[in-house]
C-alpha cells in the first residue's frame, strides 16, 4: 500500500516538475494571444534556442575555467533570456508586424514559416544530432524503504520549482504593478483605444513577445538541465504541449496558463506511469481536442462574446 | 537623423545577439563532456557582414525607399473575358498540354518519368490543400496525416485482405475524408488558429500511432511489397501471379520494366486531371462559392443564412479525401511505406507549394509544385538548405505578395471608363 502511494507521489512530483516548465512556455502563448489574438507559432523554437544558448554558455564558461555553480547558473539564465528575448523581438518585427491588419491566415502562415526557418537555422548551425550535457546539479532526497520502492526528489526538481515560482511572481508583479504591465492589460482589452490614449501599441506588442520569449528561455534552461539533452526538433513538441496547456487553462489568462501547465504535466506523468509512455503525447493531444469540444474557453478563461 | 541612427544601431545590435552565439559558436559532445569551439573565420565574417548590412540598411532605408520604389511585382491585372474565341483557344491549349503529357514519357528517360510521377503526386496534394487553405481559408498544418491515412489504408488492405488498388482507391479517399470529418467537427466551430494547431498535433499523433502500433502497421519498419496497380487485371511484372496475365504477354511484346514506370506516370496524370476537373466544378458550385465567401467575410455569410461550420467542414473533408487518393497512389507506386514518409516537413512542403503558387489558384499551385519538386532534384547540394528556404519563402511571400506568384483569377465584367 505504502509502495503504491510512494509511486503515486513520485509521479506527481515528476509531473509537477515538467508541468511548471510547460506553464512557463504557455505564458508566452497566452500573453501574445491576449493582446493580438494570434498564436505565436515560433514560440516552441524560442524555447529550443534557449536550451542551446544555455548549453553554449555553460560549456563556454567551463572552457574558461569557471566552475562555480551559482555563477554559471546565473550567467546561463541571463544570457539565454537576453538572446531569446532578441529572437522574440525579431520574430514580431519580421513575421507579425508587416502583416498587422491583414487577414489572420497570412500571419499564421508567416509565423509557421518563421518556425520552420528557425528550426532549420539551428539544425544547420549546430547540427541535427542530439547534444548531451553531463548534469550540473546532482543528488536529492529519497523517501521510503530502499528494499522496495523509493520515491526521490532531486535537487534539480526543487530548483525548477523555485525558479518557476520566482519567475511567475515577478511576472505577476510586472503585469499588475508596473506602468508597462498596465499598458499590456489595457492593450488586451482594447488595442485601438489604448493607441488613442497615447500608448504606443507597437511597443507593447513587441514587449509581450520579448517577455514571453524570455520566459520560454527560462523553461529552456530548466528543462535543458533536467533532461541534459537537446536537438533542433524539441521545440516543436514542446510548443504543442505548451499551447495545449494554454488552451486548457483558458487562452489569454495568465493564471490559466499556470494551472493548465501543471495539469498537463501531471496528466502526462500519470499516463506514462500507469499506461504507456509512448502514448503520452497522444493523451495530451486528445485532452486538447476534448477541451476544445466541451469548454473551448478553458478552465479559467471567459467565453468569447462576439460583437458585430 | 539622430533617431534613425539609434534605431539602426539597435537593429544592428539585435542582429549581432541573434547570430553571434547560435552561428558563431559550435557545440560538440566529446565523450561525455560538452565542448564549444569557435566557428570558422568565414562564418564570423559573414556575421559581421550581416550586422553591417542591417545597420546600413536601417540607416538609409528612407532614402533608399525614395530613390527606388521597390518592391512591387506587376500588379495582378484584372481578367476580362475575351469572349468565345479566347475560350476556344484555351481549350485547344489545354488539350495540347494533355496530349503532350501523354506522349512525353515514351521519349523521356526513366528517371525523368519517375520524377514527373512524384511531381504529379505533389500537384495532387497541393490542389487538395488548396481547397482547404486557398479557397476556404483554413490553415491545415497536418495535411500529411490524411496522406498517411490513405497510404496506410491501401497498404493494410492489400496486406491483410488482398484488396486490389482500384477497389482500395475509393476506400482510401473515404477513410481520409472520415478522419477529416472527425477531426474537423470539434475544431471548426472555433476560430481558425485552433484548427492550425490541432491539425499540427494530429499530424504528429498519426505518425506516433503508426510508429508504435507495431503489430498492425509494422512500426518504424513500415510495410513493404505493396502491390502495384494493374490495368484491367493485367499486371506489370515479369511473371504473373497465380491466375493473372501480365501486360507484356497480353500485348505480345517482350518485358520491359519501363512499361511499369510509364503506366504509373499515366495513372498519375489521369488522377491529376480528374482532381483538377472535380475541383474546377466544385468552385463553380454553390458550395465552392460559399467556401470563398466564408473566407472573405464570416459574418456576412452567416447573415445570409449559410452555416459556417458545415461549409468549413465540407472543405476540410474534401481536401482530406484528395490527400487520401494521393496517399493510396503513393503507397502503390513506392511499394514500401513507413512513418518516415509522413513527417511534418512534408506538410510544410505542400503548404509552401500552395503559398508560392497563389492561394486558390490552380495553375499557380501546379507550377509551384513543379518548381518546388524539380528544383531540389536538379540542385542536390541545395538539398541541405531546402527547408530553410521554404520557411523564408513563406514569411516573405506573406509580406510581399500574399496572393502568390500566379494569383487566382475569376471571370468578371468590368466597366471601361476611359473610352
Amino acid at each position: 500500500m505504502l509502495e503504491q502511494l510512494l509511486y503515486f507521489v513520485q509521479q506527481l512530483l515528476n509531473g509537477l516538475t515538467i508541468g511548471s516548465t510547460y506553464a512557463l512556455i504557455a505564458i508566452g502563448y497566452t500573453m501574445v494571444y491576449g493582446i493580438i489574438g494570434m498564436i505565436n507559432f515560433a514560440h516552441g523554437e524560442i524555447y529550443m534556442i534557449g536550451t542551446y544558448v544555455t548549453f553554449i554558455v555553460i560549456a563556454g564558461l567551463a572552457y574558461m575555467g569557471l566552475e562555480s555553480l551559482p555563477l554559471v547558473f546565473t550567467a546561463a539564465l541571463l544570457v539565454s533570456m537576453a538572446v531569446a528575448a532578441s529572437y522574440g523581438f525579431a520574430i514580431e518585427r519580421v513575421a507579425y508586424r508587416p502583416l498587422r491588419g491583414q487577414t489572420r491566415l497570412l500571419a499564421l502562415i508567416s509565423a509557421i514559416g518563421m518556425s520552420i526557418f528557425l528550426q532549420n537555422f539551428v539544425r544547420l548551425s549546430q547540427g541535427s544530432r542530439d547534444i548531451a550535457m553531463p548534469s550540473l546539479i546532482t543528488g536529492g532526497w529519497t523517501f521510503g524503504d530502499p528494499s522496495s520502492f523509493e520515491a526521490s526528489l532531486s535537487y534539480m526538481q526543487v530548483i525548477i520549482w523555485v525558479v518557476t515560482l520566482v519567475t511567475m511572481a515577478a511576472l505577476t508583479l510586472f503585469i499588475t504593478r508596473s506602468k508597462w504591465g498596465r499598458a499590456c492589460r489595457a492593450c488586451s482589452q482594447d488595442l485601438g483605444m489604448t493607441n488613442l490614449l497615447g500608448i504606443n501599441a507597437n511597443n507593447v506588442i513587441a514587449l509581450t513577445f520579448v517577455v514571453g520569449a524570455a520566459l520560454a528561455a527560462v523553461a529552456g534552461l530548466l528543462l535543458g538541465l533536467y533532461y541534459g539533452v537537446v536537438n533542433p526538433y524539441v521545440g516543436f513538441i514542446a510548443g504543442l504541449k505548451a499551447f495545449t496547456a494554454a488552451v486548457l487553462g483558458g487562452i489569454g489568462s495568465i493564471p490559466g496558463a499556470m494551472l493548465g501547465g501543471l495539469l498537463l504535466g501531471v496528466t502526462e506523468a500519470m499516463t506514462s506511469a500507469y499506461f504507456s509512455s509512448e502514448y503520452k503525447d497522444v493523451v495530451a493531444f486528445s485532452l486538447l481536442v476534448l477541451v476544445l469540444l466541451f469548454r473551448p474557453w478553458g478552465l479559467l478563461g471567459k467565453p468569447e462574446v462576439e460583437k458585430i | 537623423m539622430k533617431s534613425t541612427f539609434y534605431s539602426a544601431l539597435f537593429a544592428a545590435v539585435v542582429t549581432l545577439i541573434l547570430t553571434c552565439l547560435m552561428l558563431g559558436v559550435n557545440l560538440k559532445t566529446e565523450g561525455i563532456a560538452l565542448t564549444v569551439s569557435m566557428a570558422s573565420e568565414g562564418t564570423w565574417s559573414m556575421i559581421i557582414g550581416a550586422v553591417l548590412a542591417v545597420f546600413l540598411f536601417q540607416l538609409f532605408r528612407e532614402k533608399l525607399a525614395d530613390m527606388i520604389n521597390l518592391p512591387s511585382l506587376p500588379s495582378a491585372d484584372h481578367f476580362i473575358p475575351e469572349g468565345k474565341k479566347g475560350e476556344k483557344l484555351k481549350q485547344l491549349a489545354i488539350s495540347f498540354v494533355i496530349a503532350g503529357m501523354i506522349i512525353w514519357p515514351f521519349f523521356a528517360s526513366r528517371g525523368a518519368v519517375d520524377l514527373a510521377t512524384l511531381t504529379l503526386i505533389y500537384i495532387m496534394l497541393g490542389l487538395g490543400l488548396n481547397i482547404v487553405v486557398g479557397l476556404a481559408g483554413l490553415l491545415d498544418l497536418g495535411y500529411v496525416a490524411f496522406y498517411a491515412v490513405g497510404a496506410y489504408t491501401y497498404a493494410l488492405l492489400s496486406l491483410y485482405y488482398d484488396v486490389s488498388f482500384w477497389v482500395a482507391l475509393p476506400i482510401c479517399g473515404a477513410l481520409a475524408a472520415l478522419f477529416g470529418f472527425l477531426l474537423g467537427f470539434p475544431v471548426l466551430r472555433l476560430r481558425g488558429d485552433y484548427l492550425a494547431i490541432v491539425t499540427l498535433g494530429f499530424g504528429e499523433i498519426i505518425r506516433i500511432l503508426l510508429n508504435n502500433w507495431t503489430e498492425v502497421t509494422g512500426g518504424p519498419n513500415g510495410i513493404s511489397r505493396i502491390p502495384k496497380p494493374d490495368l484491367f487485371g493485367l499486371e506489370f511484372s515479369r511473371r504473373a501471379s497465380e491466375g493473372a496475365t501480365t501486360f507484356h504477354d497480353f500485348m505480345g511484346i517482350s518485358y520491359n520494366s519501363s512499361h511499369k514506370v510509364i503506366f504509373l506516370y499515366l495513372l498519375a496524370v489521369l488522377l491529376v486531371i480528374v482532381t483538377i476537373y472535380v475541383i474546377n466544378r466544385l468552385t463553380r458550385m454553390p458550395i465552392g462559392r460559399a467556401w470563398e465567401a466564408l473566407r472573405e467575410d464570416d459574418i456576412a455569410c452567416r447573415s445570409l443564412g449559410l452555416n459556417p461550420t458545415v461549409i468549413k467542414l465540407t472543405a476540410f473533408t474534401m481536401g482530406a479525401s484528395f490527400a487520401g487518393f494521393a496517399g493510396c497512389f503513393f503507397a502503390s507506386r513506392q511499394g514500401f511505406i513507413s512513418p518516415e514518409s509522413f513527417v511534418f516537413i512534408e506538410s510544410a512542403i505542400i503548404l509552401a507549394i500552395v503559398v508560392l503558387g497563389g492561394m486558390g489558384s490552380q495553375l499557380g499551385v501546379i507550377l509551384a509544385a513543379i518548381v518546388l519538386t524539380v528544383l531540389p532534384e536538379l540542385a542536390r547540394e541545395f538539398q541541405e538548405y531546402r527547408m530553410l528556404m521554404f520557411g523564408l519563402l513563406m514569411v516573405f511571400m506573406m509580406a510581399w505578395r500574399p496572393q502568390g506568384l500566379v494569383p487566382m483569377k475569376r471571370p468578371h465584367l468590368e466597366l471601361k471608363t476611359n473610352e
